[in-house]
């Protein structure tokens, strides 16, 4: 039933504004797909021209190998979940769900069959008769669902559906909805701002920034080898450290400000040459060196200070700031000890596996895949 | 490709045939009344009229006279209506819901049976009158003129303040006025400082319509004015001519009260302009319980004033079970149905002729009203634009003017409508439409449209979608507004009167007629039964509409 999406240099403008200049993308099938980004990037609005709901200023939507650019929306067999469920309010659950059986015409007993089916498989089937005001949030929001795989669509398209949520259910339905895409394995475009909801439910993100994906990824491969600097801020918090990158015997060095020099072994051949880096590392990928105080200029690490830290229970939050004045946050698993006090110099190492570099306007990563 | 490009179609012709049919009832006529306007006797194009108009003391003292009616009348509403509103929002008060529905009833009667009953209670030979005379020897201040006219559409426009006012009251939320008063703020600067301002935007609306209406009516002067004339019914006496007809010269008259009312509007936009905000609301307002002194004074206060608002009802349904003589004019002692008697047999089909005007108008109001409003919210261009300007045209445009418009429009080929039923309905919608369609844009606009996207995304078709989803979810708004439509032309005067005939009286206008000709029991006995028509359809309003707010 799923089906494979391709989008071919999509264009979308509103008047004058291009909103999506120029957008490829492949999405395989019965895959989780997710578009993440910023507000504004353009992720609803590629959604909905997905859905046929905003027009196509250029380039080819297919589904499989059928170009879906003029069909209209109501015969593209897409299973839509909206931000605010739109539910209709005036009927009960059960006609909620029945709605695009009836559509399609289905006899009396196959709709009712469908219903039933997905009633139970969304756990709603208690509330059948009920008109959806009477429903929580969470409920509403299994409505939404079973109304919209109720129908067998070929892709299911969804956006933002956890927003209205507490933070509580949003955990608990994420794991719904996946839950639920693994068994019917249906192709999903999944739209979301959320970083870790993105994460948690997808088998692939894009990430897209004013109109234009930036890095189409697992999540792990977003994580850990972002290809931009937009991509290491948006997904996971990034410290950025400016640093140059120095050449010596055909061997890569990020050399620090204070002159601390740390052995790249993964750099890109084209890009071993002297030049201003960016050095982006995680809060986890930081290693705290503590050194008594007539050592510690000898010491190999970045000079840092203490700024505050904060006890969480399993971490421990450290605010630092560099001698260049650059202020950065380390995530430590707590020791029994708190050794580190406020205003005491410390050095820093990192995990050179780990950490990425980018181009001085931080473009490109500089690193091998 | 093809199938999207035939939906759209639908909605481009809906949209242009809406455009024809405003630009044939509307603009076609108002063209026509500005022509008529400066037609001069030779059929060039002459001034004359205009200069006559304000050369003429007389003439440009009936424009200053509905002035200073309608910005008095405005004052007091105003003054009476925003207390009350603010008392009923906020404390808990005897038999609240019947309050709000008496209210309500205060502004559904049509001003010149409330001036009529007046003038039985407080004129010359007055019941009130003539008890005080006799108890006391006091002479109480002549109700005939300026006050008489400023205390009829007061007790019957203040409603319309409420109204508004409780409406804007109901979305500021409560944590506002606990933060004021957390700031140490006493509940008297409270309402000044606070509560009046967030309100303003209504309370500006509400003056306008007040405005609008105390200008524009017709009835009232025409029966407790007396010497003290007002340009409506200076436009009804040029167009009847109680001397001679002129056309052109109540048509110059209307053009003046269009420009006026125009003026009126832009700076009510203006002034509105400089009040929005948006509020947020997240608690609105719980009623407390006031103290027993706040208690009593606010009860009296209340009650008090819609007694007074619904005495002239009152009065005239004890009348019109008094006996009275063969011709209807003399009153009798002691009780009998001979008014309705005589009512009945000589209004001829006052009765059918409303339901069935009145019917057929609201359907096509209603009809109308979806389609305008669908297009406004959901299909935006240049079509639906002027569509949306053209609607709220008749909304400034007296009652009158309207009837001299389709008149100078419909009497003469091409086509000929005056003297017919159909004139009658046209009226009526174009009277009632810039209401029905706010009301029911406001209602559209709550909508989101993902509902809509949501159904065809299931399959739906558009045209299913509009009438499966749209329509239902608008249905409570516009059976709604269905019923306060039906109200409204019931009770409507102002234009009918001057395109009634024989065949098409409505009640309102036949208890008009019992009333110019004197015979007060058949008067009021129709006005009873048209007082029970209104009252039942505001129940029936009540039962419906869940919102609970009245937006007339």
């Amino acid at each position: 039933m799923s089906v494979s999406i391709k989008i071919e240099n999509a264009i979308k403008r509103y008047g004058e504004n291009t909103i999506i200049p120029d957008l490829s993308l492949n999405i395989k099938e019965g895959e989780f797909f997710t578009l993440l980004g910023p507000s504004g990037c353009g992720k609803t609005t590629l959604l909905r021209m997905i859905a046929g709901f905003n027009t196509i200023e250029g380039g080819s939507f297919y589904f499989k190998d059928k170009l879906i650019n003029d069909l209209d929306p109501a015969k593209r067999n897409i299973g839509m979940v909206f931000q605010n469920y739109a539910i209709f309010p005036h009927l009960t659950v059960r006609k909620n769900v029945e709605y695009g059986l009836r559509a399609r015409k289905y006899t009396s007993e196959k709709i009712k069959n469908g219903a039933d089916e997905f009633l139970k498989l969304m756990q709603i089937d208690e509330y059948g008769n009920r008109l959806p005001e009477k429903l929580s949030g969470g409920q509403q929001q299994r409505v939404a669902l079973a109304r919209a795989l109720v129908i067998q669509p070929d892709v299911l398209l969804m956006d933002e559906p956890l927003s209205n949520l507490d933070a509580k259910l949003r955990v608990e339905m994420r794991s719904v909805i996946k839950g639920i895409q693994n068994k019917l394995e249906i192709t999903t475009v999944y739209v979301t701002h959320d970083q870790e909801e993105a994460m948690a439910v997808s088998d692939r993100i894009a990430v897209m920034n004013k109109g234009t994906i930036q890095q189409i990824g697992t999540p792990r491969e977003l994580y850990q080898r972002p290809v931009n600097l937009f991509v290491a801020t948006f997904i996971g918090k990034s410290n950025i450290i400016k640093a140059k990158l120095e050449i010596e015997n055909n061997k890569s060095y990020i050399k620090f400000n204070n002159g601390y020099k740390l052995l790249m072994e993964n750099v890109n051949e084209e890009n071993k040459k002297n030049k201003n880096i960016i050095v982006s590392i995680r809060p986890e990928e930081f290693v705290i060196v503590i050194v008594n105080e007539d050592e510690y200029e000898n010491e190999d690490g970045i000079n840092a200070t203490v700024r505050d830290s904060i006890f969480l229970g399993l971490n421990t939050h450290f605010f630092l700031t560099l001698e260049t004045g650059e202020e950065i946050d380390i995530i430590q698993e707590s020791t029994i000890e708190n050794v580190v006090n406020k205003g005491k110099k410390i050095k820093l190492r990192v995990n050179n596996k780990k950490i990425n570099i980018f181009d001085e306007k931080g473009d490109f990563n500089l690193l091998i895949g | 490709m093809k199938k999207k490009r035939s939906q759209l179609e639908i909605w481009n012709f809906i949209g242009f045939g809406i455009l024809g049919l405003y630009c044939l009832f509307l603009v076609f006529p108002l063209f026509r009344t500005l022509k008529t306007s400066v037609a001069g006797a030779d059929g060039g194009f002459s001034l004359m009229y205009f200069k006559e108009f304000f050369a003429n003391p007389y003439y440009f003292s009936t424009l200053l006279n509905s002035f200073k009616i309608s910005v008095v009348t405005m004052f007091w509403s105003l003054l009476l209506g925003i207390p009350l509103a603010y008392f009923y929002t906020i404390y808990v008060m005897k038999a609240q819901k019947f309050l709000q529905i008496v209210i309500v009833l205060c502004s559904m009667s049509a001003p010149f049976i409330g001036a009529y009953a007046w003038i039985l209670l407080l004129g010359r030979s007055g019941l009130i009158t003539v008890i005080i005379e006799r108890l006391s020897g006091i002479v109480l201040p002549s109700i005939y003129g300026f006050n008489g006219i400023v205390l009829v559409l007061t007790t019957r426009l203040f409603p319309l303040v409420f109204l508004y006012v409780s409406g804007a009251l109901k979305s500021i939320d409560s944590s506002l006025l606990e933060a004021s008063q957390n700031l140490g703020e006493s509940s008297f600067r409270r309402f000044f400082n606070v509560v009046l301002p967030l309100c303003m935007p209504s309370i500006l609306a509400a003056a306008l319509l007040v405005f609008m209406r105390a200008l524009a009516d017709f009835g009232t002067p025409l029966i407790i004015g007396e010497g003290y004339r007002t340009f409506p019914v200076e436009i009804y006496n040029q167009y009847v001519g109680e001397t001679a007809v002129n056309h052109n010269f109540a048509a110059a008259i209307s053009v003046i009260a269009i420009i006026i009312t125009a003026l009126v509007f832009l700076f009510q936009k203006f002034l509105t302009t400089k009040f929005k905000f948006t509020i947020n609301s997240l608690h609105s307002i719980q009623r407390t319980k006031p103290k027993k002194g706040v208690s009593i004074f606010i009860n009296i206060y209340a009650y008090l004033l819609v007694f007074i608002s619904m005495l002239p009802q009152i009065y005239l349904i004890y009348i019109s079970f008094k006996k009275t003589s063969a011709s209807g004019s003399l009153f009798e002692p002691g009780f009998s149905l001979d008014s309705y008697r005589i009512g009945l047999k000589r209004m001829g089909s006052a009765i059918p002729n409303t339901i069935f005007i009145g019917g057929i108008s609201v359907i096509f109001v209603i009809l109308l009203a979806i389609l305008v409003s669908y297009l406004v919210v959901r299909r935006t261009g240049i079509v639906s634009n002027v569509i949306d300007n053209l609607s709220m045209v008749p909304y400034i445009i007296p009652g009158s003017v309207i009837g001299i418009a389709l008149v100078l429009a419909f009497n003469t080929k091409p086509i000929v409508l005056t003297g017919t039923v159909a004139i009658m309905i046209i009226c009526m919608v174009i009277r009632r439409i810039p209401y029905t369609i706010r009301s029911s844009v406001a209602i559209l606009q709550q909508i989101p449209i993902s509902i809509e996207e949501a159904s065809i995304s299931l399959g739906a078709s558009k045209i299913k979608t509009f009438f499966g989803i749209t329509v239902p979810m608008m249905s409570n708004g516009i059976i709604s507004g269905a019923i306060l439509s039906w109200i409204a032309i019931i009770t409507e005067l102002s234009t009918s009167i001057i395109l009634y005939t024989a065949h098409t009286v409505t009640l309102t206008l036949s208890i008009y007629i019992f009333v110019s000709r004197g015979t007060d029991g058949p008067a009021a006995a129709m006005a009873t039964i048209l007082s029970v028509f209104t009252t039942i359809s505001l129940l029936l309003f009540m039962r419906i509409s869940k919102s609970k707010d009245i937006i007339l």
